[in-house]
């Protein structure tokens, strides 16, 4: 009889611990915090981890130690990488279908929109990594016995402030375009809908992306991002996830070490095909030059 | 300085420009007073006398300005763009013509030899105005979409070590692009400016399209604070960009920084001793040094640093300082009293560190502002010198031992502008170069500049690019 019991009750399910991505780990907060997630009708989904300044800071350290690593893969391996991430996106489809849909208050069948464009969108970048130095560099004609080549490059470390409200589709969005082109990152989740970019941590890990190349966070936006605007070792800021006020406050903070700064743009439609403004927006551009002048006696030439 | 050879003085002569002696603002195609009546003058840094007296623009002219730009803006926009081209190329052929003058004028105003105003300012503004005039009928086809937009009201401001120069590298894209300008030219060089707008005048330019406002730094931060202007475009000194940035956080003013730097010239053990000494001198002593991209750190290879450091200084001893409208003059003088304090005290400070100063024979006239070329041995990477821009005639030299710790000096900087490269090995260059962090690397060459070349910053020496097709972006709605 006990055995007829035990079929009809329900088997409780085992709830996840979200962590963060630090430097290829899955730690949680220093500070010990958490705070709860919920989903649009405000039913329990999960504990976040409330990520503390220090956090923030040990992430621009993980970030910072990646960027030799990843900005001198090839452009053709980050290529092969990020597809890789795509792939392993794929499989875990319903999983984000149903994080997204319970972050985002979607049917099943919207959130499936918004996680596909998002698979499709990374797949997008990826496709992007050795072709943008193609299409934003060149040769110059300069009117002297001069040859010069301007080529992208990374400017380095950038923090993130995911979109609040497109939980997963807007963090693809702003995140792959940053990796695609050789910076690392530090992410900051949306606020409210931290769990599908914890989430991605999980991917991310199982990809071939170096530890340290992407960096998650959730908590408090507010209280996260001053210490990354200002840190002196980050070197853009991508402020999508900041309201006007903040917005303001992280660009004059940014100010002191002349950090890139991608102000919050409008965006109506997550799922419109987005052009090259934010693979741009964190490359700096190197001119070379070297003299072409004709070979003297000795063979040599400067 | 040569003993042996000694040149006959073979002036310039300045009969070919004619100084106002007072100038206004230049406001909606004319010439007028400031609002508040302000003067200020500006004086012959290799002499000390007075040039002319320039109006001095305060906040109610940078509204009357940003006024005039703004009523232009509408019909310059819609020109279409072949028109907008043809009055910059009118433009760039009436700098060619005028060039002798306005080279003469600026050396005067500036300070710096007419051998260089003559040709290297001169060419590089007649032809950063012909490259841009050819991008205004072509804008769908750099990059930036079908149909990229211009910003609006572009309010510039520029510095006083190539007053023309950089006047160029700001309005031509400006333009082209179909914005309408609001300029400051630096207090010390504004006569290049106004003479500028008597070239707009005579290309038959719109009314408004071009706004000329010298004044001091409060002109600058008025003008980059106001609220109908679209576009930030500043050259100018580190500390400054950060001011503006901190000015146009929050807003949605587009901005772009060209600020200082510490440009690294590495030379390697294998270099061509000759040419890279040349490309030294080139490096920090074109234009008194007072060039931001200016290679003012030079990493030696140390297996040849006696050798090179020996020719460096017979080289050095046959630069010739003087009067900067000679035609064989090296080196000129600083721009002003207060620049050339500051060389003077960063240079004290070098000496109280513990480097080790050296200058060749060198007797400096007896008026003006001089500085006689200076460089220092026994560097270490803690000296304010190998850290601090110093914009001035002076060279920190240290030493490295292989490749990696050459780069790892290099980039131990806050900059991240120019940086120099001499080795005979290509495969050096190419893997120095990739991990330099800086924006412009001359390999086996220093301080070259042309139209087709973006040129601009990593880290904070500020972001953007002027010049190229890359300089467009600046200017677009993109």
């Amino acid at each position: 009889m006990s055995e007829k019991n035990e079929k009809t009750e329900p088997r409780l399910s085992v709830f996840k611990t979200y962590k963060l991505y630090v430097g290829g780990k899955f730690p949680r907060s220093e500070s010990g915090r958490v705070y709860e997630v919920t989903d649009a009708k405000g039913k329990w989904l999960a504990n976040a981890p409330q990520s503390s300044r220090k956090d923030a800071r040990d992430a621009v350290v993980a970030a910072r130690k990646a960027v030799g690593g990843w900005s001198g893969a090839t452009a053709y391996n980050r290529g092969q990488v990020l597809y890789r991430v795509a792939e392993m996106l794929e499989g875990r489809r319903a999983q984000f279908v149903q994080e997204v849909a319970d972050a985002e208050g979607l049917s099943k069948a919207r959130a499936a929109e918004q996680v596909e464009a998002a698979v499709d969108r990374w797949v997008w970048y990826a496709g992007w990594t050795d072709k943008i130095a193609q299409v934003v560099g060149g040769g110059n004609p300069v009117a002297g016995p001069y040859f010069n080549l301007s080529s992208p490059e990374p400017t380095g470390v950038v923090a993130v402030l995911a979109p609040q409200e497109s939980s997963f589709l807007g963090l693809v969005s702003v995140l792959a375009p940053v990796i695609a082109t050789g910076n690392t990152a530090i992410v900051v989740a949306s606020e409210r809908s931290p769990l599908p970019a914890l989430s991605l941590g999980e991917v991310l890990a199982t990809s071939d992306v170096p530890g340290g190349v992407v960096n998650v966070l959730s908590g408090r936006t507010a209280e996260i991002a001053p210490t990354l605007a200002s840190h002196q070792d980050v070197n853009a800021i991508d402020l999508a996830g900041a309201d006007e006020i903040l917005a303001k406050e992280l660009e004059i903070a940014a100010a002191d070490n002349l950090k890139r700064v991608l102000r919050p743009q409008p965006v109506d439609n997550w799922t419109a095909t987005p052009g090259t403004d934010r693979l741009t927006a964190f490359l700096e551009t190197k001119t070379v030059w070297h003299p072409t002048g004709s070979l003297g006696a000795s063979g040599s030439a400067y | 300085m040569a003993s042996v050879f000694e040149y006959a003085p073979a002036p310039e002569s300045r009969s070919v420009v004619d100084i106002a002696p007072s100038y206004g603002l230049f406001i909606d195609g004319e010439f007028v007073e400031a609002a508040e009546g302000k003067v200020f003058k500006t004086v012959s840094p290799s002499t000390e006398e007075v040039l002319s007296e320039i109006a001095q623009a305060g906040e109610a002219d940078v509204d009357r300005a940003v006024a005039a730009a703004r009523r232009a803006f509408e019909k310059w926009s819609a020109l279409p763009g072949s028109e907008r081209a043809k009055y910059l190329f009118r433009i760039a052929r009436i700098i060619q013509e005028r060039s002798r003058e306005l080279a003469v004028l600026e050396t005067l105003d500036n300070g710096k030899p007419i051998k260089e105003t003559r040709d290297t300012d001169l060419p590089l503004v007649a032809a950063h105005f012909f490259y841009y005039a050819g991008w205004a009928d072509k804008l769908e086809h750099a990059g930036f979409g079908a149909s990229p937009k211009p910003l609006g009201v572009a309010g510039q401001v520029i510095p006083w070590n190539f007053p023309l120069l950089m006047l160029a590298w700001k309005i031509a894209p400006a333009l082209a692009t179909g914005n309408t300008v609001v300029l400051k030219p630096a207090e010390t060089t504004p006569l290049s400016a106004l003479f500028f707008a008597d070239i707009c005048r005579q290309a038959g330019l719109p009314k408004g399209v071009v706004n000329i406002l010298p004044g001091y730094g409060d002109t600058g931060a008025a003008l980059v604070a106001h609220p109908d202007v679209n576009k930030v475009a500043f050259t100018g000194s580190t500390g400054v960009g950060k001011e503006i940035a901190r000015t146009v956080a929050g807003t949605r003013k587009k901005l772009t920084l060209e600020l200082g730097g510490k440009g690294a010239n590495i030379v390697f053990d294998d270099a061509p001793i000759d040419q890279a000494v040349e490309g030294i001198v080139t490096g920090i002593f074109f234009n008194q040094g007072q060039v931001c991209c200016a290679g003012s750190r030079l990493l030696v290879q140390e297996s040849i640093q006696d050798e090179l450091l020996d020719s460096l200084k017979r080289r050095l001893s046959t630069l010739r300082l003087g009067d900067p409208l000679d035609k064989n003059t090296d080196i000129g003088a600083i721009n002003s009293a207060e620049q050339l304090a500051r060389i003077t005290s960063l240079v004290e400070k070098g000496t109280a560190e513990g480097a080790e100063p050296w200058s060749p024979e060198c007797e400096l006239p007896s008026s003006g502002y001089w500085f006689a070329p200076t460089l220092f041995t026994n560097v270490t990477q803690a000296h304010t010198i190998a850290r601090d821009e110093i914009f001035g005639p002076v060279l920190s030299v240290l030493t490295f031992r292989t490749p990696d710790e050459a780069v790892a000096k290099a980039n131990n900087t806050q900059y991240g502008l120019s940086a120099g490269i001499w080795t005979e090995k290509g495969s050096r260059i190419l893997a120095v170069a990739n991990k330099l962090r800086a924006g412009v690397v001359w390999s086996n060459t220093f301080n070259k500049f042309d139209p087709t070349s973006p040129f601009g910053g990593y880290k904070e020496s500020g972001f953007g690019r002027e010049g190229g097709r890359h300089g467009l972006e600046a200017y677009l709605d993109v």
